[in-house]
């Protein structure tokens, strides 16, 4: 998968690797602004309120 | 594959095996992945959300305090009859802060009303029960708060003792109540939130303040509920409480 992602990408290896990086940061900011703060309410770790 | 491709495209030449290797590989790749996911999402659970949510609460306390009138630096009057009747805010609307003297001098977090995860409790507020009484009220003034990840606003709640001072301030007056009773309770036990705490029936008298966050750590088991007692409010355009004067003096 990953073998795959460095044999398609552009450029010489430098390159590469920043591309990797900057989508790296990218999928991190991701998780971290939208997917993990949806998430957490429906996991049974710090609910607070009574119902 | 021939020998003289092998150096310019290392992938295939260690691929080299059979279908099933490949798939092998890939799977062995997803699960890495996850894992990885997994421990980022650890990370942001326990320390980004602190680090996010603090700077949050700070935002929201700052711009809350530009709205207020002022405030003299000198001990209101404490006052015990009828408090100024608070109007009901919109919801996720600021219309409060809170001070803990026992959490320390730095410790002031700001009240939305409602207790919806994403918009109050995640985003650095201490929510405010919509079905219950405002500040000052006679009934009860309910307040959810994290105990841990997202700023943990009441993380010091097993540090509270009776007789201890739960300050609130609004655009009008300032509250302070006092601590009368720390309990562990199911989350289902709504009836902490009642007018009368533990009474759902019964004829509210007195003007209460409840606080409820998750108990134990890390568990959904159950709640840590504090209830306190009002015991006087001081008028803004006056001054402040004592409690507040003391704790900044240190």
């Amino acid at each position: 998968m990953y073998g795959w992602l460095w044999r398609h990408l552009p450029g010489p290896a430098v390159v590469r690797a920043l591309i990797l990086l900057v989508a790296a940061v990218a999928v991190v900011a991701l998780l971290f602004e939208v997917v993990f703060p949806a998430l957490a309410p429906l996991l049974p770790l710090d609910q607070n309120t009574l119902e | 594959m021939s020998r003289a491709e092998a150096p310019a495209r290392p992938g295939h030449a260690r691929r080299g095996g059979s279908r099933g290797l490949g798939a092998l590989g890939v799977l062995g790749e997803l699960l890495i992945t996850a894992g990885v996911i997994i421990a980022l999402f650890v990370v942001w659970q326990v320390f980004w959300t602190d680090v996010t949510g603090a700077r949050a609460a700070g935002a929201h306390v700052q711009a809350f305090e530009e709205t207020l009138p002022e405030s003299p630096e000198q001990p209101g009057t404490p006052q015990s009859d009828e408090p100024p009747a608070e109007p009901v805010p919109a919801a996720g609307e600021t219309f409060a802060t809170m001070f803990v003297p026992r959490w320390g001098a730095d410790w002031e977090f700001p009240i939305a009303e409602g207790v919806g995860r994403l918009d109050v409790l995640d985003a650095g507020y201490v929510g405010h029960y919509p079905e219950t009484q405002m500040p000052g009220e006679i009934g009860n003034f309910a307040l959810a708060g994290h105990r841990q990840s997202h700023a943990k606003p009441f993380y010091g709640v097993d540090q509270l003792e009776i007789g201890d001072t739960i300050i609130v301030q609004t655009a009008q007056a300032w509250y302070v109540y006092e601590v009368t009773r720390s309990h562990v309770v199911l989350p289902s036990q709504v009836e902490v939130l009642a007018p009368t705490p533990g009474y759902p029936t019964a004829e509210a008298t007195e003007r209460m303040i409840t606080l409820t966050t998750c108990h134990p750590l890390w568990s959904t088991r159950e709640r840590w509920v504090i209830h306190g007692v009002l015991s006087h409010w001081v008028a803004r355009d006056e001054g402040r409480p004592a409690e507040i004067i003391a704790m900044e003096e240190g």
